[in-house]
């Protein structure tokens, strides 16, 4: 295994894995955009619709519910194969980067909605209540009130999103998609490359650290309900509690 | 003066059908006159959000007729042998609501917004030039003194400070009326007290007309010429504050007015009484005491529901008089001579 610090490693596997890191990140980026410009409205639909929500529809709400449940309960990869007339009519095809994003999108967008709805459903009442005695209009309450009270949790639900996407494309790697999934199991497994399985799984934790860290700061910063002279303190703080427990 | 601003016409509101309806409201009358400070009080559960909210319509009245600055909000249309409830167009209500602005207990701020933007709030609603509204919003947060917290976010203020936000934004777009509920029940005594002398300033600067819904005599007492009494869904009784507190005529008043269940059967009828209120003065012990001592009066306490904040005296007490009408006057002068008191006799119904 030592020899993935080795140059002949790199120079026979390198390409192979930038190549991987690549598509993983192009079918990541995609679907992710995709299942949120589906997953977005959806979810904020489930908000509006629900019985105490600004646009109370128990019939909208449980039809959108049932539909999101169903595709939350079908495995990723079911889904994709289940599907793959319908991906082909889409993208032109079944398999490759192009092919899993139909199914990527398919699949993480019910998941979207209902993280959207969580991040919505925290945005306090009374503000909503608020805004409508100022006179705000449906879309204005979504736009200006929703939205932007939720923004620090949605970017949270994001990293959990793309999190979940990536997971999903090394299944799809499994099935001809490519990607860093593929490789693993290609190399790592199939032609019994431990090395190769080692450095996906080390560029797979890396991914997953870095989103998970850009994601939950950026949060953090654009989060104006704690006071910012209480933020700063907030490492020292953490610091003195490690030092009461030891 | 004497121009309706606000006229409930038979008004009942119930929530849910059948078994489970709550009548939160039940036949309710009011004419509210434009620049009064008209006050509507009663317990907990008494239906005071529910009347208040079926006047902006963010609840929709089960009946009645609703009409704020001459605009009809609700009202009954007749349908054959009997009359369904109608409402505004939702574009006409949502131009009513520019009209008839809100202000709330939790204080209900955009919390990712600056105050500056909070206060931007209703104009972006309403489509004025950003550059407009915000020379507005900043003379609007000139008037409630926080022109220095433009930038800030309501995170960093103090419950005084974000109700004073909340009021520079329910201003925006110059309502002629400014709804309040239960506007200071969040906050401390002193808080509360400089909140309502802002109400009254702009009460009597702008002319809006303030609607205070509130569960606390003082604030009552404070800032209002208009009460009713809002006791079980119906109005026990409305009208001048003066008259409603000196001579409250049903139970629910006297609920109100004599604190801690000091009951009217249990004195004679003709017992001479005084209602003190106290507004943050020093304890309320010493008075009694000192009343003995430099009048040589005593008074019977025959009710009280004072609370000890900080070591100043808030609430309400009602005192026997002496049936000696010297002593009776003297205690009452003396009472009255004390800072941060204010005596009324109030006279039984038995
Ligand atoms: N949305 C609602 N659904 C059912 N019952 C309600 C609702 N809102 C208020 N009520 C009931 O109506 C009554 C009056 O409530 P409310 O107007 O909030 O009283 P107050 O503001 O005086 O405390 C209460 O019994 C309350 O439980
Ligand atoms: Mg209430």
């Amino acid at each position: 295994m030592l020899e993935i610090f080795t140059a002949d490693f790199w120079s026979q596997y390198g390409p192979l894995l930038w190549d991987g890191t690549v598509d993983t990140l192009v079918m990541v980026g995609i679907s992710t955009v995709f299942a949120y410009i589906l997953g977005l409205p959806l979810g904020v639909a489930l908000i509006l619709t629900q019985a105490h929500g600004i646009r109370p529809n128990r019939a909208v709400n449980r039809i959108l519910g049932w539909i999101i449940n169903v595709g939350r309960s079908l495995p990723f990869i079911i889904l994709m194969i289940a599907i793959m007339d319908f991906t082909k009519l889409i993208v032109g095809t079944k398999i490759g980067v192009r092919g899993a994003i139909v199914p990527l999108v398919v699949s993480a967008a019910p998941f979207i909605a209902r993280m959207v709805e969580t991040s919505l459903a925290e945005v306090d009442a009374g503000v909503v209540e608020a805004a409508q005695s100022m006179g705000a209009s449906t879309f204005q309450i979504v736009w200006k009130v929703y939205l932007p009270e939720a923004k620090p949790s949605l970017v949270l639900g994001g990293a959990i999103s793309i999190v979940t996407i990536l997971a999903y494309t090394a299944i799809a790697g499994a099935v001809g998609a490519g990607g860093l999934g593929d490789l693993a199991i290609r190399y790592g497994y199939q032609r019994k490359v431990p090395s190769m399985m080692l450095v996906t799984i080390i560029f797979l934790i890396v991914l997953v650290q870095v989103i998970q860290f850009i994601f939950s700061h950026v949060s953090n910063h654009i989060d104006k309900r704690l006071d910012p002279t209480a933020r700063s303190f907030k490492g020292l703080d953490l610091l003195s509690r490690f030092a009461h427990t030891k | 003066m004497s121009e309706s601003i606000i006229q409930i016409q038979h008004l009942t509101k119930t929530f849910g059908t059948g078994e489970s309806a709550v009548h939160a409201l039940e036949d309710i009358n009011l004419d509210i006159k434009q620049g009064e400070i008209f006050g509507i009080i009663g317990l907990s559960g008494a239906g005071k959000s529910t009347l208040v909210r079926c006047m902006n319509l963010l609840e929709r009245p089960t009946s009645g007729s609703v009409t704020v600055n001459g605009r009809r909000l609700a009202w009954m249309e007749p349908d054959g042998d009997g009359e369904t409830p109608a409402f505004v167009s939702e574009k006409e209500l949502r131009l009513a609501r520019r009209e008839v602005t809100m202000i709330f207990q939790s204080f209900n701020l955009l919390m990712q917004r600056t105050c500056l933007k909070n206060v931007c709030f209703p104009m972006e609603l309403s489509g004025t030039p950003a550059a407009q509204a915000k020379k507005r919003a900043l003379e609007l947060l000139d008037i409630v003194g926080l022109r220095d917290k433009a930038d800030a976010y309501p995170a960093q203020l103090s419950g005084g400070q974000k109700q004073r936000v909340a009021i520079a934004r329910a201003l925006a777009t110059d309502p002629k009326v400014l709804l309040c509920d239960e506007a200071t029940s969040a906050l401390d005594p002193t808080t509360t007290a400089s909140i309502l002398g802002l109400l009254k300033d702009l009460n009597q600067k702008l002319g809006v007309t303030v609607v205070v819904i509130t569960h606390q005599m003082s604030v009552i007492e404070e800032i209002c010429s208009q009460v009713a009494i809002l006791d079980g869904g119906v109005v026990a009784e409305q009208g001048n504050v003066e008259d409603i507190f000196s001579h409250p005529s049903t139970d629910a008043a006297r609920r109100l007015v004599y604190p801690g269940g000091a009951s009217v059967e249990q004195y004679p009828a003709g017992t001479r009484a005084v209602r003190v209120a106290f507004n943050g003065g020093t304890a309320y012990q010493p008075l009694i005491a000192s009343l003995a001592i430099d009048c040589g009066v005593k008074v019977n306490i025959l009710g009280a529901d004072t609370r000890n904040i900080d070591g100043r005296a808030f609430g309400t007490m009602l005192l026997g008089l002496p049936d000696d009408p010297n002593e009776a006057a003297k205690a009452l002068s003396y009472i009255r001579a004390q800072p941060n008191v204010t005596a009324e006799e109030v006279e039984y119904h038995a």
